[in-house]
């Protein structure tokens, strides 16, 4: 069996190795999912500026309590619309027109952090990539490009907080006298925010889109942890039990 | 009167009375006798022999969230998507009852996958336990029928591109293809009137089947007794003082105790999936699922979801040139075939066949001998009864030929399954092909190795170190 096993080794390692694709890694966003601060700011950044044109239909207003606020302080600070605080977060814009003046409907955002996962990162990650990749493209219809979602349709909503970026391309000197060619951003035009500023804002809208994606995460994992507790003492009992019938099996 | 002559029912206390009327008018003690009390089964069951109870408890689950997935659930194609996100949000535990169903699919999966394996490492399926093999792999086909009719229903990109694809499969038959496809989807494309029909499939026609099934395969099994890892018969040594195989023991108590201990370190197993990772890394639940379905906007890469993805791989390894291996395959395989049998009229219609599947390999497209090979993948595993012509059952007693085999088909199995959730490329694709021709060659190749193989004896009775 030892040499059959080492066989099964050798052949499993092989084409791991050999299917091992070169892949990009996105970086990992800041984001710390139990912040309720960060929870809070990133809610009121995305009711002001991404709710007009998405939507976030599967998701009620009033379930925000679950992030420290109460309907009032829901109504008065988040609620822009007239909708009532039992409401889905439906947006007034009518897709035809987004079609019509984007080329896309935008898209619905309740689940769009579980939809951008991939390979390369978590949906967090993606996000908090897309958010911070806008670059001034003269040749795009908005005036906008983005580094990880090529020609994306969407302009640069937070332009004014970010400011403007362009896509540099710099070259490198490699050691061997060999050059390298790499795109860079840089920032041209600043906006109202330091980098740093922005950075901690996209950060919290990214935790938020998270949150909203399975807003009963923190309780699934409460609830896990309370269920295997509950199944390590049926598997002592059970473990008991099974001794002590087959103890007379001879 | 029947009912006059049986015993009254004594050992359940204040309830003696109760069962007694029943018994009279219903076979209850009977049944819990064969089935339960006095069924004998083999006492060295090993740690491959959980995953039969297993599947039933997952089917169990599968029915019960099912059912209360169905009372939130709409299949419609314009709400299905966001009544799937409303029992995420809205219905009281209802991300639990999804969660668990969601995981339950890839759970029964894996416990049958595993459960075949079993069969297959200690020759379940020999005589005379053919029937169960068939009545198994009916129920794997239902399954799998199952799987993706209610894959469908969350109406996300991948269950509509998946049922796309998948149904377009059909077209590709020659004459009655495209009418075929037409008549399963009720539309030109997968659409509302689809939608509907799959959930009438996944909710009622499928599990209905897969349960009737389930009771023959049960039924068949209690017949003739069950297989062990010595894979000798218990029934040969009978005790003369109570008429009962030597080496069996009672099914209740043993082991419902054993399996109620196997059902909870499952549990632990699932639970802890289920709870802390119930997307598997887009494995479990894919993350192209999460946008709702847009029959305009093809996912650049679509997938099926992974029990399926070994087939998927075959399916796609029939390319232009590898047509070209296989009917260097089919000729090599005709000319053992022939000096294999005896009678004349058999080598003409080996011959014949042949020379048909030949012509056909080059005058129908590759894409029909993709879906042809993936069919025959899944119903190559009907024939292991009669394939399998080694003279001992388990692969304890088998030799190295037998067990090389079966080890380089669990390779070829995981990684076509790997292949299948990955994009193509030249060399995936020579690998696929490569595995391909493991695959079939190890149903077809298995009356000459398991004839050639260096058996050892099977011992008179099973092997037992006593209880651990």
């Amino acid at each position: 069996m030892t040499r059959a096993g080492k066989l099964l080794a050798a052949l499993l390692a092989a084409p791991a190795l050999a299917l091992a694709a070169e892949e990009v890694k996105l970086d990992r966003a800041p984001i710390s999912e139990g912040d309720l601060i960060s929870l809070q700011r990133g809610a009121q950044v995305f009711v002001n500026y991404c709710l007009n044109c998405h939507s976030a239909g599967y998701m009620r207003y009033n379930r925000l309590e679950e992030l420290g606020l109460t309907a009032q302080q829901i109504r008065d600070n988040l609620i822009f619309t007239g909708a009532k605080v039992g409401d889905l977060m439906k947006t007034a814009t009518d897709p035809k027109d987004a079609k019509e003046w984007f080329g896309a409907p935008p898209p619905d955002l309740t689940v769009i952090a579980r939809a951008r996962a991939s390979t390369a990162g978590s949906g967090a990650d993606w996000l908090y990539a897309y958010l911070r990749g806008f670059y001034r493209d003269p040749v795009r219809p908005t005036g906008w490009n983005n580094t990880v979602f090529q020609d994306v349709a969407m302009p640069h909503v937070l332009w004014q907080l970010q400011g403007e970026q362009v896509l540099k391309t710099e070259e490198r000197a490699l050691p061997g006298g060999k050059k390298e060619k790499a795109q860079k951003l840089a920032l041209e035009k600043p906006g109202t925010m330091t980098p740093l500023e922005y950075d901690r804002l996209v950060a919290d809208l990214v935790n938020y889109l998270v949150y909203m994606g399975e807003p009963a995460k923190s309780s699934r994992i409460e609830i896990g942890i309370y269920v295997l507790m509950f199944l390590g003492v049926m598997w002592v009992l059970a473990y008991a039990l099974k001794k002590e019938y087959w103890k007379d099996v001879h | 009167m029947a009912a006059a002559e049986k015993q009254p029912v004594t050992g359940a206390g204040p309830f003696n009375g109760l069962l007694t009327w029943i018994d009279q008018r219903f076979p209850l003690v009977q049944l819990w006798r064969e089935h339960l009390a006095e069924y004998y089964a083999p006492k060295n069951f090993n740690f491959w022999y959980y995953f039969g109870s297993l599947a039933l408890l997952v089917l169990v689950l599968q029915i019960v969230t099912g059912i209360f997935l169905t009372m939130h659930y709409k299949p419609d194609a314009t709400q299905a998507f966001a009544s799937v996100e409303y029992i995420m949000r809205d219905v009281p535990g209802g991300w639990l009852i999804r969660y668990l169903h969601s995981t339950g699919a890839s759970a029964f999966f894996i416990v049958v996958y595993l459960h075949m394996f079993r069969g297959m490492l200690y020759g379940s399926y020999r005589q005379p336990r053919e029937l169960i093999w068939i009545f198994g792999m009916l129920i794997y086909l239902s399954l799998m029928a199952e799987a993706f009719f209610g894959y469908l229903l969350p109406w996300g990109q991948m269950s509509y591109w998946g049922a796309q694809v998948i149904v377009n499969l059909f077209d590709a038959i020659p004459l009655i293809g495209p009418d075929l496809a037409l008549w399963i989807r009720g539309d030109y494309v997968v659409s509302d009137a689809t939608l509907n029909r799959f959930f009438s499939f996944h909710v009622i026609a499928i599990p209905l089947l897969l349960l009737g099934l389930v009771a023959a395969h049960i039924m068949a099994l209690h017949e003739v007794g069950s297989n062990n890892p010595d894979g000798v018969e218990i029934k040969k040594t009978i005790d003369p003082r109570t008429g009962h195989p030597v080496d069996g023991i009672p099914f209740h108590p043993y082991y419902t105790v054993k399996d109620t201990l196997g059902a909870v370190v499952f549990l632990i197993v699932f639970c802890a999936i289920m709870f802390f990772l119930p997307e598997f890394g887009g494995y479990f639940l894919e993350y192209n699922n999460f946008i709702p379905a847009d029959p305009l906007k093809t996912p650049p890469h679509i997938a099926p979801v992974w029990y399926f993805t070994p087939y998927y791989s075959i399916l796609r390894a029939a390319t232009e040139n590898f047509m070209w291996v296989l009917a260097a395959g089919l000729i090599g395989y005709s000319i053992l075939l022939v000096a294999a049998v005896k009678s004349n009229g058999a080598r003409i219609a080996i011959v014949a066949t042949g020379v048909v599947l030949l012509i056909g390999f080059f005058t129908i497209e590759p894409k029909v001998w993709g879906v042809a090979l993936m069919g025959a993948a899944v119903l190559a595993f009907f024939g292991l009864p009669w394939l399998d012509q080694s003279p001992v059952k388990s692969i304890r007693y088998k030799g190295p030929l037998v067990k090389g085999a079966l080890a380089l088909f669990v390779v070829a199995f995981v990684i076509l399954g790997y292949l299948g959730t990955v994009t193509v490329t030249e060399g995936r694709t020579l690998m696929a092909q490569v595995c391909t021709l493991i695959y079939f060659a190890f149903f077809l190749l298995m009356p000459w190795y398991t004839r050639m193989d260096r058996t050892r004896p099977e011992p008179a009775r099973v092997t037992w170190q006593g209880a651990h």
